[in-house]
C-alpha cells in the first residue's frame, strides 16, 4: 500500500499503469468531486489493485464529468473502500514504510485477511512491467487537449523541427500524458512493447527513444536493460522517465534501491542544477537510482529538495538523460514539460546533422 | 541568492485602522513580516496608525511610528529615518496607495528609497484596470470584456457594447467600495457617478458580467529567480457577483480536475509575471463559466491579502513571513519550511482536510439587511477545519456565534425564487429551507448559481438531520448514527435539538460510547513528513495525534472568535499579550480560537494552537485533552466570558476574576447593591420586563432614559428615549433583541463627559493603567467615541474621585486581572455607568500610549504574581501613568459601505476600527488622530453649520473662532440669523425644498470643506439626514456633536501652526518618568 498526496488528479492516479501491484490511498479526503472525464485517462484501464479514500463523492459536478468514480471502479472491477482514517494510515506508512495490504469485500475474518496480506507478493524482485506493457506496437497521435482559448498548451510548442521526428517509446506501462506531450511537441510517436529488441526498435528509424514509466522494481526487467545497453552503443538520443530512468541507470552500470515509502504526489520541489530553477514535480516511485554507483561520466542534473535524493542524470558523452519524476505531470504542475523540449533539442541536433549530410550544408532554414 | 547586504534599514507600512475590507489580517501578516525581517538583522522602521495591532508593539520594530498613513507624514518619517528600502506589500491597499503617492510626489527618488517586494510598475498594473487588461491580454490571458470610463457621459455607448448586467468597478478603492452591479441604464449612470466619486483617480471600469460564474483564488509566491509555487487554491461557494470577502470560501479547490486546475496555475504564473511581481506573495482571482469551462482572470493583488492570511492558516504555510524574506533577496529554496523544519519553503502544500471560511456580517447594527454584491460588507470571518466539507462547514457555522431564528421562506413561488436568488447574509439558511421543502440541488443551483457540488453536500446534511429528527429519538440514536452525525460536523446541541435531548445529554451519550474528538495536525504536507508545529483541529476520525504534555504550568487562553463590531482586533491583541506574558513566566500556553485573520492564531504565539469554534462543546473537547491548570477567559471579550460559567460548571478552573464576580458585574441588581454599599454614585436605574413597566419606571427616573437589554455586547439595541412615545418604540425593539427579555433602564446623563478607565487588580492592590476622557458626550457608545490620554479637561478633584471609585470597585468585585469602567461626569459628580471585569477595547490604546503593557501585567497577575512586582518602581509611586504628551484615539465608521444609512452616532456601536494620534498636546494629537482615520480637517475654506436649538449657544464661540481663522461660514436661515444676531457673518444656504442651490448641492459640489450638523427634531431630521448622508457619500468631513467641534477647531489651530512633528514610540517613551519594558 502506498499513499498519494495529490489533491487533484485521482483519475490520473487511478489510470496510471505504474500503480500495478499496489493499493493506492489518497491523502486528500474528498475523492470523486468532479467525477471521471473522457480526456484525463492515463491508460485504457486502471491497473492498481485497490483504492482507499476517506469520502467518495457520489454527486460529482464538472462540465467535463461523464461518470462517477464509483461507476468507473465498478465497471473496471477495482475494489475500493471509504470512511477510512486515511491520515492515520498515512502516518503508519510513513513510520513503517510501504506495507503489504489486503482489501476485501468478500472476506471479513480479520485473521484470515492478515494471512492474505502477509502472503501478498513483494514489489521487490517482481517484473511488473511485463504485465502492463502493450501487447503489440502501435502509433499514437493524440495531443494534449488545448485549453478553451486555443493557446499552445506549452509555450513554444510545437517545436520547429525541419521534419517531425519519430520517437520510439519503450512501453513499461506508459502514461498517455507522456505520449500526448510528445505529439504536442511535434513528434510522430511509435510505442513498442517492453520486450522489443534493440534491432527492432532501430528498424523504426527513430530520432529518439523514450524509456517510459512503469510499475515496480527495475532490477528484474533484465531484457529491457540489455536493450537499453544496445541502444546506448548506437548513440541515439534517449530520454528516461521514472522506471525508464531507473532502467537507464542500471544499463549504465548503476544500482537501484527501494525507498522506505516512496514518493507519490504532485508537490515535490526539484532543482535543475543546470539553471538553478526549481520545478514543482509529480512523483510516483518506490525505487531509486543510486547515482553514486554510476560511472563518473554520468552526472546528476536534478535534486529533490525535500530529501536531497537525485532526481535526474545525464551522460557526459552520449545524448542520453533521464529523470526520476514525471515531466508530463498528469496529475500535477506543468513545470517540468521543458524536459520534453530538451529531448526535442537533442533529437533536433540529430535530425539537423542528418539533414546537413543529406542536403549538403543547406540546412537551417526553418529553425535558424 | 542570499539576503541583501546593501540594505540595512527598511521602512514597513502597516494598513492603518480596521475598516471593512482591510482588517486584522494585515496585523497578522505585518507582525509576521516584521519578525521575519528582524531575524535577518535589519533595522526596521514602521508606520502604522493603528494602536490595537501587535505590529505596532515597539518590540517588533526599532522605530515604531504610530502616525497617520498619509504621503506627507510617511515622507517626513523617511526624511528623518532615511531608510534604504520600503516594503509596501504587508499593509494592504492602504500601504500600496501611500506608496504610489510617495513615488508620484518624488519622495522615494528624493531620499533614495528603493521599493522592495513590489515594483511601482507592478502596483500600477495590478490596480489600474486598463493597464491590467492590457498586460493580461498581451500575455494571452482571457478577461471579461470591459470599458474604462472617466466621464459619466460615455455610459450609454459602454452599455451598448457590453450588455446588461454590467459590473461597475472604481479604480484604487478598498474592498470594492463604490462598486456594484447595474441591471439597467438608470441604475448604471447612478452607479458610475458614485464610483467616480469613490475612485481617488476618477476612473471606473465597466465589465462584461461574469455574475454566476464559479470563482477561484490562487495564493501564489514567486522569488527573484522566477521560482513559483501555489500555496493554496480557494474555491468560493458563492459564485461571482458576491465579493470574495463576503463569500463562503473553501480550500483546497473542490470541483476542478487536475488539468483544469493546472491550467489555472499556468495562467496565474503568466499573470504575475506579466504584472511584474518579482518577489513575494500574490493573490490571483479567476472566474470559470460553469458549463463551458471558459476561464477569465479577474484580479491580481501584488501583496499579502485577506486571502493570503486565510491560505496561511489553512495550510500552515507562513506566506507573509516568507514574502518578507523573498523581498530582501532570498529565494524559496533557501528558506526552510517552518512547519517541517527539514524541507524547504519551495513546495506546494498538500492538505488532507477541508477548510471553510464564513464571513460574519453586522447588519443588525444598521437596522436592516443589505444584499451581497461586489462591494464587501462583512466585518469578520470564522474558519474551521474538518476532514470533510460537511464537517468543516458546520464547524465554521457554529464558530460564527450567530444565533437567529431560521428565516421563513415565502410561500408564493415567485417570491420564493427571488428570496432564494438574492445573495444575503443568511443564504445558507435559505438554501437549507429550499432543500427541506423538497427542492432538488439542481433547482437550487439554477437560481442561486451555487455549484451543485456544494448543494449536494448541503443536502446530505439536511437529509441526515431529517433522518435524525425522524428516527433519532430515544433508542433510535445509537453509537453508529451519533458517530456519523459527529463526522458530519453536527454539534451536540444540534443533535440534541433534532432528537429531543439536551446538549449535555448528547455529551453524556458520547462519553458513554467513547466518541471523543480526535485532534489532527496541520502540517503542510498531508503527513508525508514529520512536522514540529503544534497546530491542531478536531475531527471525529479515529486517531488523535496530540500527545499532551503533563506539565503542571499549563494554561489555556480562549480567543475572541470572528471579528464583529464591538469585538475586534483589540481583544486579539490582549489574547496575544496574555500568551506571550505567560510564556515569559514559563507556562505552556494553549490557544483556542477560530478567527483566521488574527495574530493569536499564528502558530508561534502559543505552545499549542487549536483552531476550533469557541463553543462549550468544542472548548471542553480541547480542555479534556490538554488538562491545563486553568483557563483564562477575560482577554477575548464577551465570547469567552460567556463561556466562563458553563465551563466552571463543567469543572473547569477559571483563572483570574471568578465567574461569579463577572456575574455580579453583569447582573444589575447585584451590581447596584454592590456600588451602593461601596458608596459609588450611579445614574438612577431600574429593570422592566414589559413596555408598560418601562414607562412607569422611566417616568419615575425622569427622561431622558437609556434602554438596553441585559447581557449584550457593543451597545446592541441600546437606545435613548426622550419621552413616552420614544420609549414605547425603543422598549418594544430592545425586548426583541435579547434572549433574556428584561430591559435595563438608566437615567441618561445628557451632555455629561464620559471617561473610560482600564485597571489591573491582583485582589489586593489596583493599578490604574489609563484614564481616558471621551471627546463626545455620554450617550454615544464608548466604542464610537474619540478619547484622549491623559484626560485634558478633568479637574484634580474629579480625577481623584475616578481613581478612588476604580480602586474601591476593583477590590469590591474581587477582580483578579483586568477591569474596565465607564464613568460619566455631570455637574461635577462622577457617576459610574458600567464595569466589565475583563480586557476592554481601550487596553491596547492605553498600553501603547503609556508604554505599560496592561494585558501582559494582567496575565501575570492572573498567574499569581503580585502587581507590585510587575510595575516599574517609578510607576508605582504615581497614581496612574502621567504622560508628558497626549494620545488621542479616533474611530473609523463604515457608513460609506452601507448606502442610505443615516451616519449618526448613538448608543449602538458602529465603528470598525481606530487610529491613534500622538503629539505634544491634545489639539495636536486630535488633529493627527482625525487625519489617521481619513477625517481631513481643513486648514481653510468654507464650513457649513446647522445645529439644533439646544446647541446654538455652544456653537457661537466655535463659529466665531472659525471666522477668525478665515473660514467662510454657510448656514441655513435659522442658524444664519442666529449667528448674525451675534455679529458672526455667514452666508445663507437654502434648506431642502427652499430653492436651489440648496445645502445638499453645496456638499455635492464640495463647496464646503467641513460640515457641522447636530441632529435635531423630526423635521430637521430629514434635512439632517440628507446633509449627513451626502457628506459621507461625497467625502466631506462631518462633525455631529459640539464637543467634537470644539476639539476640531483646536486641532485646526494646531495644524495651521505648521506640520506636526513625527516621533516614534521608542523616543516618546524616553520622555516618560518611568522605564518602559519590552522596547
Amino acid at each position: 500500500m502506498v499513499f498519494n498526496t495529490s489533491m487533484t488528479g485521482y483519475q490520473e492516479v487511478l489510470t496510471d499503469p505504474s500503480y500495478k501491484g499496489q493499493v493506492v490511498m489518497m491523502t486528500y479526503p474528498l475523492i470523486g468531486n468532479y467525477g471521471i472525464t473522457a480526456a484525463d485517462h492515463e491508460s485504457k484501464k486502471p491497473r492498481l489493485e485497490a483504492f482507499v479514500v476517506r469520502e467518495l463523492c457520489r454527486r460529482p459536478s464538472n462540465w467535463e464529468s461523464v461518470e462517477t468514480v464509483e461507476a468507473f471502479l465498478r465497471r473496471n472491477g477495482i475494489p475500493a473502500i471509504e470512511r477510512v482514517d486515511t491520515r492515520a494510515l498515512t502516518l503508519r506508512l510513513r513510520e513503517k514504510g510501504s506495507l503489504r495490504c489486503v482489501v476485501s469485500t468478500a472476506d471479513d475474518d480479520a485473521r484470515r485477511l492478515v494471512r492474505k496480506a502477509r502472503a501478498a507478493p513483494s514489489m521487490a524482485g517482481a517484473d511488473l512491467a511485463k504485465l502492463v506493457t502493450c501487447a503489440r506496437p502501435f502509433e499514437w497521435d493524440e495531443p494534449l487537449l488545448a485549453p478553451v482559448d486555443g493557446r499552445p498548451v506549452v509555450p513554444g510548442w510545437p517545436l520547429r523541427f525541419p521534419r517531425p521526428p519519430r520517437v520510439a517509446v519503450l512501453d513499461f506501462g506508459v502514461k498517455a500524458g507522456i505520449l500526448r506531450c510528445l505529439v504536442s511537441m511535434g513528434c510522430r510517436v511509435s510505442v513498442a512493447p517492453a520486450q522489443t529488441a534493440a534491432a527492432d526498435l532501430l528498424a523504426l528509424a527513430p530520432d529518439g527513444i523514450l524509456l517510459s514509466n512503469g510499475p515496480g522494481d527495475p532490477e528484474p526487467v533484465v531484457d529491457a536493460i540489455e536493450t537499453i545497453r544496445a541502444l546506448l552503443a548506437e548513440r541515439i538520443p534517449m530520454f528516461g522517465i521514472c522506471l525508464g530512468h531507473q532502467l537507464l541507470g542500471l544499463a549504465l552500470g548503476g544500482k537501484t534501491f527501494k525507498l522506505k515509502f516512496g514518493h507519490h504526489g504532485a508537490n515535490h520541489p526539484v532543482k535543475d542544477l543546470a539553471t538553478g530553477r526549481i520545478e514543482v514535480t509529480t512523483q510516483n516511485h518506490g525505487f531509486c537510482v543510486d547515482l553514486k554507483s554510476l560511472p563518473d561520466e554520468v552526472r546528476t542534473t536534478h535534486v529533490n529538495l525535500n530529501d536531497g535524493t537525485s532526481e535526474g542524470m545525464e551522460h557526459a558523452r552520449l545524448p542520453v538523460f533521464s529523470v526520476q519524476y514525471h515531466p508530463e505531470s498528469c496529475a500535477g504542475p506543468h513545470d517540468s514539460r521543458y524536459l520534453f523540449t530538451r529531448f526535442g533539442e537533442r533529437m533536433l541536433a540529430g535530425v539537423t546533422r542528418e539533414r546537413l549530410i543529406a542536403a549538403d550544408g543547406s540546412a537551417g532554414g526553418d529553425d535558424a | 541568492m542570499p539576503k541583501r547586504t546593501d540594505i540595512e534599514k527598511i521602512l514597513v507600512l502597516g494598513s492603518g485602522p480596521i475598516v471593512i475590507g482591510q482588517a486584522c489580517e494585515f496585523d497578522y501578516s505585518g507582525t509576521q513580516g516584521l519578525k521575519s525581517l528582524r531575524e535577518e538583522g535589519y533595522e526596521l522602521v514602521l508606520v502604522n496608525s493603528n494602536p490595537a495591532t501587535i505590529m505596532t508593539d515597539p518590540a517588533y520594530s526599532d522605530r515604531t511610528y504610530v502616525e497617520p498613513l498619509t504621503p506627507e507624514i510617511v515622507e517626513s518619517v523617511i526624511a528623518s529615518e532615511r531608510p534604504q528600502a520600503l516594503l509596501p506589500t504587508l499593509g494592504g491597499q492602504t500601504a500600496l496607495n501611500v506608496t504610489v503617492a510617495l513615488a508620484e510626489r518624488g519622495a522615494l527618488e528624493r531620499y533614495g528609497v528603493e521599493l522592495i517586494g513590489a515594483p511601482l510598475e507592478a502596483i500600477r498594473r495590478a490596480e489600474d484596470r486598463q493597464l491590467f487588461k492590457e498586460v493580461m491580454a498581451a500575455s494571452g490571458l482571457d478577461l471579461p470584456r470591459s470599458v474604462v470610463l472617466t466621464d459619466p457621459g460615455e455610459v450609454r455607448r459602454a452599455a451598448a457594447e457590453l450588455g446588461f448586467p454590467i459590473v461597475v468597478r472604481p479604480s484604487f478603492t478598498l474592498g470594492g467600495t463604490g462598486g456594484g452591479i447595474a441591471y439597467n441604464p438608470s441604475d448604471l449612470s447612478q452607479r458610475v457617478r458614485s464610483a467616480l466619486e469613490a475612485s481617488p483617480v476618477k476612473k471606473v471600469l465597466l465589465e462584461e458580467s461574469v455574475i454566476g460564474w464559479k470563482e477561484f483564488e490562487l495564493e501564489v509566491m514567486r522569488d527573484a529567480k522566477d521560482n513559483f509555487v501555489v500555496i493554496c487554491a480557494i474555491e468560493n461557494l458563492d459564485p461571482m457577483g458576491v465579493h470574495t470577502g463576503d463569500s463562503i470560501t473553501v480550500a483546497p479547490a473542490q470541483t476542478l480536475t487536475d488539468r483544469q486546475y493546472q491550467e489555472m496555475r499556468d495562467d496565474a504564473r503568466a499573470a504575475i509575471s506579466a504584472v511584474g511581481v518579482e518577489t513575494g506573495g500574490c493573490n490571483v482571482q479567476f472566474a470559470v463559466e460553469p458549463s463551458t469551462g471558459r476561464r477569465v482572470i479577474i484580479e491580481v493583488n501584488p501583496r499579502v491579502s485577506r486571502s493570503s492570511a486565510l491560505a496561511s492558516k489553512a495550510t500552515g504555510f507562513a506566506i507573509a513571513r516568507i514574502a518578507a524574506k523573498l523581498a530582501v533577496g532570498y529565494t524559496l529554496d533557501e528558506i526552510p519550511n517552518d512547519i517541517t523544519r527539514k524541507t524547504p519553503a519551495c513546495f506546494e502544500p498538500s492538505i488532507d482536510y477541508v477548510v471553510t471560511k464564513i464571513p460574519r456580517f453586522a447588519f443588525e447594527k444598521f437596522g436592516r439587511e443589505f444584499p451581497l454584491d461586489t462591494a464587501m460588507k462583512s466585518v469578520g470571518e470564522s474558519m474551521a477545519i474538518g476532514r470533510t466539507f460537511k464537517e468543516s462547514l458546520q464547524k465554521a457555522l457554529r464558530s460564527l456565534e450567530v444565533s437567529r431564528p431560521r428565516p421563513k421562506p415565502p410561500s408564493e413561488d415567485r417570491a420564493l425564487r427571488e428570496w432564494l436568488g438574492t445573495p444575503s447574509s443568511d443564504r445558507l439558511h435559505r438554501v437549507r429551507s429550499a432543500l427541506e421543502i423538497g427542492w432538488t440541488p439542481g433547482q437550487v443551483a439554477a437560481i442561486t448559481r451555487i455549484d451543485p457540488w456544494f448543494l449536494h453536500q448541503l443536502k446530505e446534511i439536511t437529509d441526515f438531520e431529517a433522518g435524525l429528527r425522524a428516527g433519532g429519538k430515544g433508542a433510535g440514536l445509537g453509537p453508529e448514527s451519533l458517530l456519523e452525525a459527529k463526522q458530519m460536523g453536527f454539534s451536540d446541541g444540534r443533535i440534541g435539538r433534532a432528537t429531543g435531548r439536551t446538549e449535555s445529554a448528547v455529551r453524556a451519550l458520547r462519553s458513554r460510547w467513547g466518541l471523543r474528538p480526535a485532534y489532527k495536525l496541520v502540517d503542510t504536507c498531508a503527513a508525508e513528513f514529520e512536522a514540529s508545529t503544534p497546530y491542531y483541529y478536531s475531527t471525529y476520525d479515529g486517531l488523535s495525534e496530540v500527545v499532551p504534555s503533563r506539565r503542571a504550568k499549563k494554561v489555556a487562553i480562549l480567543g475572541s472568535g470572528p471579528n464583529r463590531i464591538g469585538q475586534g482586533i483589540e481583544f486579539d491583541y490582549c489574547c496575544v499579550h496574555a500568551a506571550l506574558a505567560l510564556r515569559e513566566l514559563g507556562y505552556e500556553t494553549v490557544m483556542v480560537n477560530c478567527n483566521p485573520e488574527t495574530v493569536s492564531t499564528d502558530y508561534d504565539i502559543s505552545d499549542r494552537l487549536y483552531f476550533e469554534p469557541l463553543t462549550l462543546e468544542d472548548v471542553l473537547g480541547v480542555l479534556d485533552l490538554e488538562k491545563p491548570q486553568g483557563v483564562i477567559v477575560q482577554f477575548g471579550g464577551q465570547t469567552p466570558l460567556n463561556l466562563a460559567t458553563p465551563l466552571a460548571k463543567a469543572g473547569v478552573r477559571i483563572l483570574g476574576t471568578s465567574p461569579s464576580a463577572t456575574d455580579v458585574a453583569e447582573d444589575r441588581r447585584r451590581f447596584g447593591a454592590l456600588i451602593k454599599r461601596l458608596g459609588i454614585p450611579a445614574p438612577a436605574w431600574g429593570m422592566a420586563k414589559s413596555v408598560a413597566e418601562a414607562r412607569v419606571l422611566a417616568r419615575r427616573i425622569g427622561y431622558p432614559v437609556m434602554l438596553r437589554p441585559s447581557f449584550v455586547l457593543g451597545g446592541r439595541a441600546m437606545e435613548i428615549a426622550y419621552d413616552d412615545e420614544g420609549l414605547r418604540a425603543c422598549a418594544a425593539k430592545a425586548l426583541g433583541a435579547s434572549a433574556h427579555p428584561e430591559l435595563l433602564i438608566d437615567r441618561f446623563l445628557s451632555d455629561a463627559t464620559e471617561v473610560d478607565v482600564d485597571a489591573v487588580c491582583d485582589g489586593r492592590s489596583v493599578f490604574i493603567g489609563g484614564v481616558m476622557e471621551h471627546i463626545e458626550e455620554a450617550g454615544i457608545h464608548s466604542g464610537d467615541s474619540a478619547c484622549t490620554l491623559p484626560p485634558h479637561s478633568l479637574t484634580a478633584g474629579q480625577l481623584e474621585c475616578i481613581l478612588e471609585h476604580t480602586r474601591k470597585l476593583a477590590l469590591g468585585l474581587k477582580v483578579v486581572g483586568m477591569l474596565n469602567i465607564q464613568f460619566a461626569i455631570k455637574d461635577n459628580v462622577v457617576y459610574l455607568l458600567e464595569a466589565n471585569p475583563r480586557a476592554s477595547r481601550t487596553v491596547p490604546f492605553a498600553s501603547k500610549a503609556t508604554g505599560v503593557q496592561l494585558a501582559k501585567i494582567a496575565a501575570k497577575v492572573i498567574a499569581g504574581r503580585p502587581l507590585k512586582s510587575l510595575l516599574p518602581p517609578a510607576l508605582l509611586r504615581q497614581r496612574f501613568p502621567d504622560l508628558p504628551y497626549a494620545a488621542t484615539k479616533a474611530v473609523v465608521l463604515p457608513f460609506v459601505k452601507f448606502p442610505g444609512i443615516d451616519p449618526l452616532l448613538g448608543p449602538e456601536m458602529k465603528s470598525t476600527g481606530e487610529a491613534m494620534g500622538i503629539a505634544g498636546d491634545f489639539p495636536g494629537s486630535f488633529a493627527k488622530s482625525q487625519e489617521a482615520v481619513g477625517m481631513h480637517l481643513p486648514a481653510s475654506g468654507a464650513v457649513f453649520i446647522s445645529v439644533r436649538d439646544e446647541d446654538k449657544a455652544a456653537i457661537l464661540p466655535i463659529a466665531a473662532q472659525l471666522r477668525q481663522l478665515g473660514f467662510t461660514l454657510h448656514a441655513t436661515a435659522n442658524t444664519q440669523s442666529f449667528l448674525a444676531r451675534h455679529a458672526i457673518e455667514s452666508r445663507r444656504v437654502f434648506k431642502l425644498g427652499e430653492g436651489k442651490p440648496d445645502v445638499v448641492d453645496l456638499i455635492k459640489q464640495r463647496n464646503v470643506s467641513l460640515v457641522i450638523n447636530t441632529p435635531g427634531g423630526a423635521r430637521a431630521k430629514s434635512d439632517g439626514y440628507a446633509i449627513r448622508r451626502n457628506s459621507v457619500d461625497f467625502g466631506v468631513p462631518i462633525i455631529s456633536n459640539i464637543k467634537s467641534c470644539q476639539a476640531a477647531v483646536q486641532a485646526i489651530v494646531s495644524m495651521r501652526r505648521g506640520p506636526l512633528p513625527v516621533v516614534c514610540l521608542q523616543d516618546r517613551y524616553k520622555s516618560l518618568p518611568y522605564t518602559v519594558s519590552g522596547v
